[in-house]
């Protein structure tokens, strides 16, 4: 299980605080279908996803970055028990979404380079490293009830 | 996986922004991928891997100057990176998951700095450049 000590857990809040949830998750799920476009298979009553443009402006590409990052949200007031706290949803990405969980880890990375844009320099090496942690126990999370 | 027209047009187009902070981009990326992935420093025992340290510094450099060449060679890439491929085949032997994670490195840093270029088609672009690089740097692992 992981752990985050204090100074994690301090790095990840108070930038998380500075995070428009509406643009970001947007724009990391965007990302996610441009620069991934095979993720683009679960997405196929989305409409026009035929550019990068199309993408980045669809506005159910939006609607929907934003209900994943405003659930991420909730793994940040739950970091001590990511497991618990996604339990719910790790069943519904297998049982009914039937996402590969190797998406998570593309999704996670994704978001860390949208907060390097954000933040730039505040996004320091040891920034980094916290949220690469988080996203990483957010996959894991998210793949644990997986059968 | 091949790199369009317009892809490669994107990655050069990238790397003017990118040579102008080329060394501390290169140290930076290092930096990340040390904090971020602490299993990554088993190969550099030999190093002092102190942030801002010399050889960290002189690493970066180097790193990000090849990257330089294959964008300089980008419809050879083979070509120009024949030389590393088999350094990191025959000597180096870094197990091919890690190009990933320097890869992602890389993109954080340049991210960082480069907000308003690094757009969804130049991240897609850089992310499959890098990709290609990995491959042409694994290629002759067995």
């Amino acid at each position: 299980m992981v752990h985050f000590n204090a100074e994690e857990k301090a790095s990840v809040t108070s930038l998380w605080g500075k995070v428009i949830v509406e643009e970001a998750g947007g724009e990391a799920l965007g990302r996610l279908l441009v620069v991934y476009p095979w993720t683009q298979r679960f997405f196929d009553n989305f409409g026009n996803l035929s550019s990068a443009s199309a993408i980045m402006g669809n506005p159910k590409v939006k609607a929907h970055g934003k209900k994943v990052l405003t659930s991420f949200g909730d793994a940040i007031k739950n970091m001590d028990n990511l497991k618990g706290a996604f339990a719910k949803l790790s069943e519904l990405h297998c049982d009914r979404l039937h996402v590969d969980p190797e998406n998570f880890k593309l999704l996670g990375n994704v978001l860390v380079i949208i907060l390097a844009m954000h933040f730039g320099k505040e996004f320091t090496p040891d920034m980094q490293a916290a949220w690469q942690k988080l996203v990483a126990g957010v996959a894991n999370a998210l793949a644990h009830k997986y059968h | 996986m091949s790199l369009t027209k317009t892809e490669r047009a994107v990655i050069v187009s990238m790397w003017g922004k990118i040579s102008t902070q080329a060394d501390a981009i290169g140290t930076e990326t290092l930096e990340r991928l040390f904090s971020s992935y602490p299993q990554t420093k088993t190969y550099f025992p030999h190093f002092d891997l102190h942030p801002g340290s010399a050889q960290l510094r002189a690493h970066g450099s180097k790193v990000v100057a090849a990257v330089g060449d294959a964008v300089k060679s980008i419809d050879d890439i083979p070509g120009a990176l024949a030389k590393l491929s088999e350094l990191h085949a025959y000597v180096l032997r870094v197990d091919p998951v890690n190009f990933k994670l320097l890869s992602h490195c890389l993109l954080v840093s340049v991210a960082a700095r480069f907000p308003a270029d690094f757009t969804a088609e130049a991240h897609a672009a850089w992310d499959k450049f890098l990709s290609v690089v990995s491959s042409v740097l694994t290629e002759k692992y067995r």
